[in-house]
C-alpha cells in the first residue's frame, strides 16, 4: 500500500492526514451518519502515546526537539483483510478507532459512501474554518501611507 | 542519637481534602469548565504547553485548573504526566515556511511580499483596564479581509539570496534529547533550542534582557515574528510513508543581529532562532536573543563574561520544575539535618565559653 493510493480524488495520505488533524466534534458526527459499521478485529488495541516535535534552527537549519505531542492511534483488519490504521492528535481511542474503520472502509468498495458523508464534509468545514482565520488575519494587514511633506 | 519518626498521614489527608475545597473556591459561583479555561485562559495554556513540553490544550486547561491558576505547578502536572506516554517518534521538522499565519510582523522589512499582519495582538492596546469585561461577554465579530492563499516566505530568505545574512545549513542530523539524556557541557546548538524552549518564561526573558542592557550585547532587529498553526508530519513504518498527525499553533522569531565579519567571514549578519508552542511571542524573541547570546563561540566573539554567553548557567538554570523542585525541597522536614547543626553549633559556642572563662578568671 503506498501514499499514492487513491480513492475518489483523495490519497490515503491526504485522508489520514485530514482524520489526524479534525477536531473530535466535527468528525464523530459525521462518522455517526455511517450506518452499518463493519465487523473488524484489532491488530493493535487504541493506545495513548506521545510524538516528539521537532523544528529546525533558523527554520531551515539543523534540527532540534521542539517538545511532545499527544496522539492516539490503533490499527484493525476488515474480515476481508483490509488492514486500517487510525493516527489521531490529541487523546480518543474513540476518535483513533473511528479514523482507523475509516481508513480501512476508503479501501474498499464503500470509499464511495465514506467520502460522501464523512471525508468531503469533514475537508469542507476544516477549509472553511482555516479560510475565516485567514480572512481575519487579512484585514489585520497593515496598508502603509506616506503622509505629503510641505516643502515642495 | 538518630530516631526515625513517621506521622502526619491524617494531616495531609486533610490538607489535600481542604485544598480541594479551596481550589472549588465558594459554590455558589459556577464551577470553571475545562472548555472555559482552554477557550478563554488560552495564553496561560499556552505557557503551560510550552514549559510543560507537551502539547494538548485540554491537558494543559486541566492542569492549571488542578494547579489553582499556579502555572509552575500546572507545568509540574505535564511533566509528570507526560513521562507516562509511550513514545511512538519523532516527527520531521515542521515546515514553519507553510504557516497557515495568525500575525506576522517584521521589524526590518516594511514592504516584505506577506505584508505586516498584525493578527490578534496586545501591540498599541492602551493597556488601560477593560471594565466593559466585568459586565458582559458579548463582542462583535471582527473584520474579514482577502484570505491569503499562498505561505508567506520567511524575510530571512531575501537576506540570504543577497548573502547578507550567516547561512544556516541544512543537516538531517538527529539531535541530542534531553528528556532521554541528561544535558552534558559544553552542549550544543539543537540542545540549547529544546532547553530554551522548555525554559521559564520569566528565566528567557531576563537573560534575554540583560542582553539588551549590555551584558553580552549583540544588538537584535526582530527580522520576523510570526505565529499561526503548522502541520506535524511523522514517517510511520507500517506505512511505509509520512503522514501529518495533527496541527500545532507556534510563535517563530528570528532575529538578525549585527556581526563585524572575521577571519573567514565577510561581514554579514548572524542569526538567533526562538520557536516556542502556542502564541508565546514575548518567550520566543527572548528565545532568539538568548540563542544568539550563546552562540559567540562559532561566531568567533570574545567571551565577555556575561551571564548569557554561558550556557552552563543559563541551562542549568533555565527549568523552571527542577529549580522549584530543589528550591520547594527546603521546607520539607530536615529535622535530623538541622539537629546536628545545633548540636554543632552548642559545641562550638561551650568551647568557645571555656577559652574565654578561663581567662578572665585570671585577671
Amino acid at each position: 500500500m503506498t501514499e499514492q493510493m487513491k480513492s475518489n480524488g483523495i490519497t490515503r495520505q491526504e485522508w489520514m492526514g485530514l482524520l489526524a488533524r479534525a477536531p473530535e466534534d466535527a468528525m464523530m458526527p459525521l462518522w455517526d451518519r455511517v450506518a452499518d459499521r463493519p465487523s473488524f478485529k484489532w491488530l493493535r488495541s487504541p493506545e495513548i502515546g506521545g510524538v516528539m516535535v521537532r523544528g529546525r534552527a533558523g527554520a531551515i537549519g539543523a534540527p532540534f526537539n521542539l517538545g511532545e505531542m499527544t496522539v492516539t492511534r490503533c490499527s484493525l483488519a476488515l474480515e476481508d483483510g483490509t488492514v486500517g490504521h487510525g493516527y489521531v492528535q490529541g487523546r480518543s481511542k474513540p476518535k483513533a478507532e473511528a479514523a482507523a474503520l475509516i481508513d480501512a472502509l476508503m479501501q474498499t468498495e464503500a470509499a464511495d459512501r465514506l467520502t460522501e458523508l464523512v471525508i468531503t464534509p469533514l475537508k469542507t468545514q476544516m477549509q472553511g474554518k482555516r479560510k475565516a482565520r485567514a480572512a481575519k488575519a487579512a484585514a489585520t494587514k497593515v496598508e502603509f501611507f506616506t503622509l505629503v511633506r510641505g516643502e515642495d | 542519637m538518630y530516631v526515625a519518626v513517621k506521622g502526619g498521614e491524617k494531616a495531609i489527608e486533610n490538607a489535600h481534602a481542604w485544598l480541594a475545597e479551596e481550589r472549588r473556591g465558594d459554590t455558589d459561583i459556577a464551577d470553571l469548565s475545562i472548555a472555559q479555561i482552554r477557550e478563554q485562559l488560552s495564553l496561560a495554556v499556552n505557557r503551560v504547553m510550552a514549559e510543560g513540553s507537551l502539547y494538548d490544550p485540554d491537558l494543559a486547561a486541566l492542569a492549571i485548573k488542578q494547579a489553582r491558576g499556579d502555572l509552575i505547578e500546572a507545568i509540574f502536572l505535564i511533566r509528570a504526566y507526560r513521562t507516562t506516554l509511550p513514545r511512538f517518534g519523532y516527527s520531521n521538522p515542521v515546515k514553519t515556511g507553510d504557516m497557515a499565519c495568525d500575525r506576522r510582523v517584521s521589524a526590518t522589512f516594511k514592504d516584505a511580499p506577506g505584508g505586516q499582519v498584525l493578527g490578534p495582538t496586545f501591540d498599541y492596546t492602551h493597556r488601560l483596564l477593560d471594565f466593559k469585561l466585568a459586565a458582559d461577554g458579548e463582542v462583535a465579530p471582527a473584520p474579514e479581509g482577502d484570505a491569503r492563499q499562498e505561505p508567506t516566505p520567511h524575510i530571512t530568505s531575501f537576506l540570504k539570496g543577497e548573502g547578507v545574512i550567516q547561512d544556516e545549513p541544512l543537516s538531517e542530523d538527529a539531535p541530542g534529547d534531553l528528556t532521554r539524556e541528561p544535558m552534558e557541557f559544553p552542549s550544543n546548538r539543537p540542545l540549547r533550542l529544546q532547553a530554551l524552549t522548555r525554559g521559564d518564561e520569566g528565566f528567557v526573558l531576563g537573560m534575554a534582557y540583560s542582553t539588551q542592557r549590555g551584558y553580552a550585547r549583540n544588538h537584535a532587529f526582530v527580522g520576523e515574528l510570526r505565529i499561526g498553526k503548522v502541520a506535524v508530519e511523522m514517517d510511520i513504518p507500517e506505512l511505509g510513508f509520512a503522514i501529518e498527525i495533527g496541527e500545532v499553533e507556534l510563535t517563530e522569531c528570528e532575529t538578525v543581529n549585527q556581526f563585524q565579519g572575521s577571519k573567514t567571514e565577510p561581514p554579514q549578519f548572524t542569526r538567533g532562532y526562538g520557536l516556542v508552542f502556542g502564541q508565546s511571542e514575548r518567550k520566543a524573541i527572548s528565545m532568539a536573543l538568548v540563542d544568539r547570546a550563546l552562540r559567540w563561540k562559532e561566531l568567533g566573539e570574545d567571551n565577555l563574561g556575561a551571564a548569557a554567553q554561558d550556557e552552563e548557567f543559563v541551562l542549568s538554570h533555565a527549568d523552571n520544575i527542577q529549580a522549584t523542585g530543589f528550591l520547594e525541597h527546603i521546607k520539607l522536614p530536615h529535622y535530623v539535618d538541622f539537629q546536628s547543626e545545633l548540636e554543632l553549633v552548642r559545641k562550638l559556642r561551650r568551647e568557645a565559653e571555656e577559652r574565654i572563662t578561663p581567662k578572665e578568671a585570671a585577671e
